[in-house]
């Protein structure tokens, strides 16, 4: 409260206080946003890593996902082996009229084949030039920043830490391999290498992982 | 005084009445903007949006005339044209530069200038009346309220000027003008200003008016370019009383190099003023109908007859 009047003299010193700063208005279309990376502007998609499990298809709470696929079958690998199959997209298209920008798509994917892109500039004037195809999808994966480092005391990656995990398994098996082999060649004769059997060093890392 | 010379002064007033109010509410435009931390119209004429007033101009231009099928029509079509048209008189009698910067020398310029400025009150009142609305009805009711209210302390103060410089005409009032006026007559300006902003209807004291209680009040049925005008009347209004007050409390044209800038000091003071206008309208909430009317009888009229009792004993004791 204070003196009688001191209110109505705040109201004049915010004001002018106010006016000498800049303004808070963003002069959108002349200057374009800087959106933080993952804003749920579009869904961009990175067909390389579509597996054609249709995952995505089935969450989407509206059912605005649509797959199609065929199955092609890959010779075998080695003379006398079995044949492989595998899906190969065929159409892949996101209806942006029924989207709810729910991300389900983009947290259900295993193989991380769908992104979140800032991008929102794509109204149309029919509502059914919102159903954009995978080449229109794949457009927009270009658009997506990546994604800020994690914070200093965040918790690490699982990805890092299981990558991590198995790099110092490797590292533990050879040092040990290496122990065992240490006091047998005493004249230096016989190189690590040739001990070939117990541990290929690449091969290694990927079984035991 | 030939034909030319009239026609000369009363291009220039003309001008005048047409261009400062369009100014006054485009910097309302902007000021209030900023105040409010936005950037206000950016796009019209092509530099931050100079030509809105303009742009809303030709918007108003092109709306329907519509006139209530209740309404009385005579009245109803007349009253923005009452409203306005006083201002523009106004304007014809204020001095802007000094030996002869005015429209029309009138000798009891201040009574003049004074019931003409009432006149445009009733611009309003008409409005509200002819509407056959019950919100205009209202407005126009607290409008006359409002009128009866503050032309007292107006007049006052304004007496008190007059009392002063023992002339009623507007130049001779400047001519006598001293720089210690300006303590001494600090009330009544304070009174006349206070007051002035109340006969206008602008915030704080635009219960009248009230468009989140009683849509525009008189105004409620207008639209199109009747509308337009009382709008103009508003902004019209606004540089008037600026101006006046700037004539009788603020010294006018006086200022340095007051014979080749008279014309400017007068405008830098009417400017300053219309901020003032402005500024009040983005920093207080209105007033209730009963505050105003409370506002006007037990501070400003006392607060003027004081003005006036002070001007009497400092005229006696020291002239």
């Amino acid at each position: 409260m204070g003196l009688p009047g001191s209110g109505l003299a705040k109201g004049l010193a915010v004001t002018l206080k106010t006016m000498t700063r800049r303004a808070h208005t963003a002069h959108y279309p002349d200057v374009q946003p800087e959106l933080p990376a993952r804003s749920r502007g579009v869904i961009g998609l990175f067909e390389e890593n579509c597996t054609v499990c249709m995952l995505c298809a089935r969450e989407c709470p509206d059912w605005c996902i649509y797959i199609d696929s065929h199955k092609e079958t890959l010779p075998p690998a080695a003379p006398g082996g079995r044949e492989r199959s595998r899906n190969v997209l065929d159409r892949f298209a996101i209806d942006f009229s029924l989207c709810m920008y729910c991300g389900i798509c983009i947290e259900v994917c295993p193989f991380d084949a769908l992104f979140w892109s800032p991008e929102f500039e794509y109204a149309e004037t029919d509502i059914r030039d919102l159903t954009h195809e995978r080449d229109t999808l794949r457009a927009w994966m270009w658009t997506v920043p990546e994604p800020p480092p994690p914070d200093p005391a965040a918790e690490e990656p699982k990805e890092v830490s299981a990558a991590r995990k198995a790099a110092d398994r490797a590292a533990a098996a050879q040092a040990a391999e290496a122990r065992e082999h240490a006091p047998g060649p005493d004249a230096g004769a016989v190189p690590g290498s040739g001990a070939a059997p117990g541990a290929p060093d690449a091969d290694g890392g990927g079984t035991s992982a | 005084m030939d034909f030319l010379d009239v026609a000369w002064r009363l291009a220039a007033v003309l001008l005048a009445f047409l261009t400062l109010p369009l100014l006054v509410g485009q910097a309302e435009h902007k000021v209030m903007a900023h105040m409010q931390g936005r950037v206000g119209p950016m796009y019209a004429g092509g530099f931050h949006g100079w030509a809105q007033l303009v742009a809303d101009g030709v918007k108003f231009a092109q709306k329907e005339d519509v006139v209530p099928a209740a309404a009385d029509r005579r009245i109803f079509r007349l009253a923005p044209a009452v409203a306005l048209v006083p201002y523009l008189l106004v304007l014809v009698a204020i001095p802007v530069a000094p030996d002869g910067g005015v429209g029309q020398v009138v000798d009891a310029g201040i009574f003049f200038v004074l019931a003409v400025l009432g006149v445009g009150v009733l611009g309003q009142l008409m409005g509200g009346w002819a509407s056959a609305n019950k919100y205009s009805l209202l407005g126009g009711l607290r409008t006359a309220a409002q009128l009866m209210a503050y032309e007292l302390p107006l007049l006052l103060s304004a007496a008190s000027v007059a009392m002063a410089a023992g002339t009623l005409s507007l130049p001779g009032i400047l001519d006598a003008w001293q720089w210690w006026w300006l303590p001494w007559q600090l009330v009544g300006a304070f009174v006349f200003f206070t007051a002035g902003i109340a006969e206008l209807h602008r915030p704080p004291f635009d219960a009248p008016l009230a468009p989140e209680e009683i849509v525009f009040g008189p105004l409620t049925e207008y639209g199109g370019l009747r509308f337009a005008l009382f709008l103009l009347a508003e902004y019209a209004g606004i540089v008037v009383v600026s101006a006046l007050t700037a004539v009788l409390f603020l010294g006018g044209w006086h200022g340095p190099f007051a014979d080749g800038l008279g014309w400017l000091w007068t405008l830098l003071k009417t400017a300053a003023l219309s901020f003032l206008v402005i500024w009040t309208r983005v920093a207080w909430p209105r007033l209730r109908a009963d505050q105003i009317q409370r506002f006007a009888w037990t501070v400003l009229v006392p607060l003027a007859l004081l003005q006036i009792a002070l001007t009497g004993v400092v005229k006696v004791v020291f002239a």
